[in-house]
């Protein structure tokens, strides 16, 4: 299936500076390995060291997280568009280390 | 400490910020910033407050919802300008990114904090995730004609507050 990725601004220099990459690929794993198989810089950005998709990354495909769905073995359609949210999040939390200032 | 990115703004936009910020207050305040990334630095044209979602601790953490990602990614096209940062305030801490900043933040964002202390606003700092994500960077501040530079002393404690 010809599908579409967005990829997010933070993350376009990783990709080429594309916005967006069309794969072949029956499911939304399938479509990530071929993407980080094209863009290596982008996988330690999407992937924890244990090969899983960081915490801090939604994949939605169309209008519905992946997460509601089959996860990353989420079947795709002809012209479905997935996109690559990144989770914003932060604050003064407490109990935690010092940040590295560089 | 290495400042090599600017980020340009206007008074009007650090008064929105600022004001965000105290009506907020005691909670982290939280929004999105639209600009134009230039030869010479990154510009802010506009703003969008948003809702922080952190059910939890709302008063030292804050959460910007996926579906509110993609509304603000839709209005910075509508203007003609990109989604190039965010902003949140540390009520009752110094403008310095926490352990937590960091472990959440992206590569090329520019994250702007605002203290708050006891309602009002202070300090305003901008920093950028370093590629590595081990470390921010702090951002010059430009707002009409006056430059900020983050103060960049560690925080007075070890808690990872800021």
């Amino acid at each position: 299936m010809s599908v579409k990725i967005l990829i997010p601004t933070p993350l376009r220099s990783y990709a080429g500076k594309e916005d967006c990459v069309k794969v072949d690929a029956r499911t939304v794993g399938e479509a990530l390995d071929l993407l980080t198989g094209r863009f290596a810089e982008l996988r330690k950005h999407l992937y924890a060291d244990d090969g899983r998709l960081r915490n801090f990354v939604n994949v939605y495909v169309n209008d519905e997280d992946i997460r509601s769905l089959q996860k990353e073995k989420t079947p795709l359609q002809e012209g479905d568009t997935i996109s690559i949210i990144p989770s914003i999040a932060g604050g003064s939390s407490t109990g935690s280390q010092p940040v590295r200032l560089g | 400490m290495k400042v090599d990115t600017v980020l340009r703004l206007n008074e009007e936009l650090v008064h929105r910020i600022r004001a965000h910020a105290a009506e907020c207050y005691p909670h982290e305040c939280c929004g999105a910033l639209f600009g134009r990334e230039g030869d010479s630095g990154r510009e802010i044209f506009d703003m969008l407050p948003l809702e922080n979602r952190h059910g939890d601790s709302p008063r030292n953490r804050f959460a910007i919802s996926p579906e509110d990602f993609r509304r603000a990614e839709k209005v910075a096209r509508e203007c003609g300008l990109d989604l190039v940062g965010w902003y949140h305030s540390h009520p009752d801490h110094p403008a310095l990114p926490s352990e937590f900043d960091r472990a959440h933040a992206w590569p090329w964002y520019s994250y702007l904090i605002v203290s708050v202390e006891q309602r009002q606003p202070g300090q305003v700092t901008s920093w950028r995730l370093a590629d590595d994500r081990v470390r921010f960077t702090p951002e010059r501040i430009e707002i009409a004609g006056r430059t900020l530079v983050a103060h960049v002393s560690p925080p007075p404690d070890s808690s990872g507050r800021g």
